[in-house]
């Protein structure tokens, strides 16, 4: 009882419509000499206040998928849904968080950096746009660096900039492309947990790509599995429900045992893939 | 086999860091003045003229090498005398307007190629065919379409600045991070907007670099310009100055117009490029 409490608040009920709706989607791009089909009739929806995650290994097209989404690719095959409405072109609605630090843009200030989307698509008066920035850079604990450059910030604060930024134009859905990989241990766990504090108090939508399997299972209410080679997916599976920080660790144990045998499952399989992180 | 000794676990408290103040060590004076670039570089220019200076005592012939002193002293007379400062303001009018206009014309092609796929392959035949041919080739055919006036040294000015600045400008665009063009782009920008808020500050390091290239190819060509072909309506320029002086005999004026010619070149590197660099690619973390 306790549990679907927590789920009726974690906002996995699900509502009628879904807010993005990806059908029968198969991407590929070219390399110099190669067609590469990255994923393969991808079908999935994610609803409102979701944290759904794309899992699986390299090769899987679980970045390419999200940069279809983002509207930098567009399928081949299938179509994908924003609101109802065919995703053709990059947009604020749909605000990205990359893997890389070199994603702010290193001429601007922390505070100009949130700030610059918020004016550049006008939706915001500047004053208003301003305290809107303000208001997300003390959410992400950057009050102080405010007025810093980038380049005098740690990878961990450049992440939250850019996460700050992507939540100050509260999109519809939030795309973070495995925004804490290139972090240390420590500084990526306290990030997780810091999402995590964002998500009860704004409960964004957010589409997350990760390859670690206790990522998905911490930052996920919902992950969608993926096999590579091409991208097909394999399992769509609830996550544990969140019980105050620490899952129970049998659960968590038997989910992350379950999601791993699914995954390698035909590990053995010969690598025929180009080897490029999709 | 040596018996491991298990070592027991330390722990400490940490001292707060308002206990232990400021930890900081003063520089030394010689340590602070030496840090200053235009410190160093000015040692450096006064160790340039006395070897100057004792080279020219020894060899003793102020026809063929006037000392730095005479040329100092010939530099001050024809400032007195107005004749200098008139004759570098001629040139200097003539550089801004062949290097605004240059820089302007690198700005519209390059553009161009960013946006089209012609556009590029314009801008590459372009460069690659026009810009290993020396402008002051061209300056034949400027007099005879411009005449003997600012229009010829105008348009070779142009020739000189467009395509090292274009080139550059180009490749800086080419390597702008795709994060970077992702983040542009997913803030809707495109066009011009995108081109001004994101590419061009991006790729301001290679922009800069190109803007710099540029000058000190204008400033080259005007000056041989100016000895080809010398007086324009009875102002000649910095080049003219020299070529006179020279026919003339009078060595330490020439040594003085090639003088006003680095100073000049050393003032918009040092004051002007510098401070722009200042303020953006180092205030930035692009360039260190």
């Amino acid at each position: 009882m306790i549990a679907d409490a927590r789920a009726a608040r974690d906002g996995v009920g699900e509502s009628p419509l879904p807010l993005l709706d990806v059908r029968g989607v198969t991407l590929q791009y070219k390399t110099s000499d190669h067609l590469v089909t990255a994923t393969f009739r991808v079908h999935f929806q994610v609803f409102r206040s979701e944290r759904f995650i794309l899992l699986g290994p390299s090769g899987c097209g679980k970045s390419t998928l999200l940069k279809a989404v983002g509207g930098y690719l567009q399928p081949v095959e299938g179509e994908i849904r924003l609101k109802g409405e065919l995703v053709n072109r990059p947009g604020p609605d749909r605000m990205m968080v990359f893997q890389e630090f070199d994603q702010l843009l290193p001429w601007k200030t922390v505070k100009e950096n949130v700030l610059f989307p918020l004016c550049a698509t006008g939706r915001f008066s500047r004053k208003a746009a301003e305290q809107r920035a303000m208001h997300y850079i003390a959410k992400v604990n950057l009050t102080k660096f405010a007025d810093s450059l980038p380049h005098t910030l740690s990878g961990g604060m450049k992440q939250r900039v850019a996460i700050a930024r992507g939540m100050a134009m509260e999109p519809d859905m939030l795309l973070m492309d495995e925004p804490f990989a290139a972090l240390d241990a420590l500084t990526r766990r306290k990030m997780q947990d810091e999402l995590l504090m964002l998500w009860d108090e704004t409960r964004f939508t957010v589409l997350f790509v990760t390859h670690s399997i206790p990522e998905a299972i911490k930052i996920g209410s919902r992950i969608l599995l993926l096999s590579p080679h091409p991208g097909q997916v394999k399992a769509e599976l609830n996550s544990l429900p969140r019980s105050g920080g620490e899952a129970d660790p049998g659960a968590l144990q038997a989910l992350e045992h379950k999601i791993h045998a699914m995954l390698f499952a035909d590990a053995v399989e010969a690598p025929t893939g180009t080897g490029v992180e999709a | 086999m040596s018996e491991h000794v298990m070592r027991p676990e330390i722990h400490r408290q940490a001292v707060d860091s308002a206990a232990f103040g400021i930890v900081q060590k003063p520089l030394s004076a010689r340590e602070r003045v030496f840090n200053h670039g235009g410190v160093r570089k000015g040692l450096l220019l006064i160790a340039l003229a006395l070897l100057w200076e004792g080279y020219a005592r020894l060899l003793d012939n102020p026809l063929l090498f006037p000392a730095f002193s005479s040329m100092l002293e010939a530099f001050f007379e024809a400032i007195m005398s107005g004749t200098l400062p008139a004759r570098a303001w001629v040139s200097v009018k003539v550089l801004l307007m062949g290097y605004g206009a240059g820089v302007f014309f690198a700005a519209v092609l390059t553009i161009i190629a960013i946006t089209t796929r012609v556009g590029t392959d314009l801008l590459e035949l372009l460069t690659s065919m026009f810009n290993p041919l020396p402008a002051i080739a061209l300056l034949p055919l400027a007099l005879l379409w411009f005449g003997l006036g600012n229009g010829s040294l105008v348009f070779v000015l142009i020739h000189s600045v467009l395509w090292a600045v274009a080139l550059n400008t180009h490749s800086g665009f080419l390597s702008v991070s795709p994060t970077m063009r992702m983040v542009g782009r997913n803030y809707g920008l495109t066009g011009l907007s995108y081109v001004a808020q994101i590419l061009i500050p991006a790729a301001f390091p290679s922009i800069l670099t190109g803007l710099k290239i540029g000058w000190a190819f204008a400033w080259r060509t005007l000056i041989a310009a100016e000895l080809v072909f010398g007086v324009s309506s009875g102002s000649g320029g910095l080049g003219w100055f020299i070529y006179e002086n020279k026919n003339q005999l009078e060595i330490p004026a020439v040594f003085a117009g090639l003088f006003t010619v680095i100073l000049i070149g050393l003032a918009v590197e040092n004051v002007v490029f510098r401070s722009i660099e200042a303020r953006t690619v180092r205030r930035w973390g692009m360039q260190s």
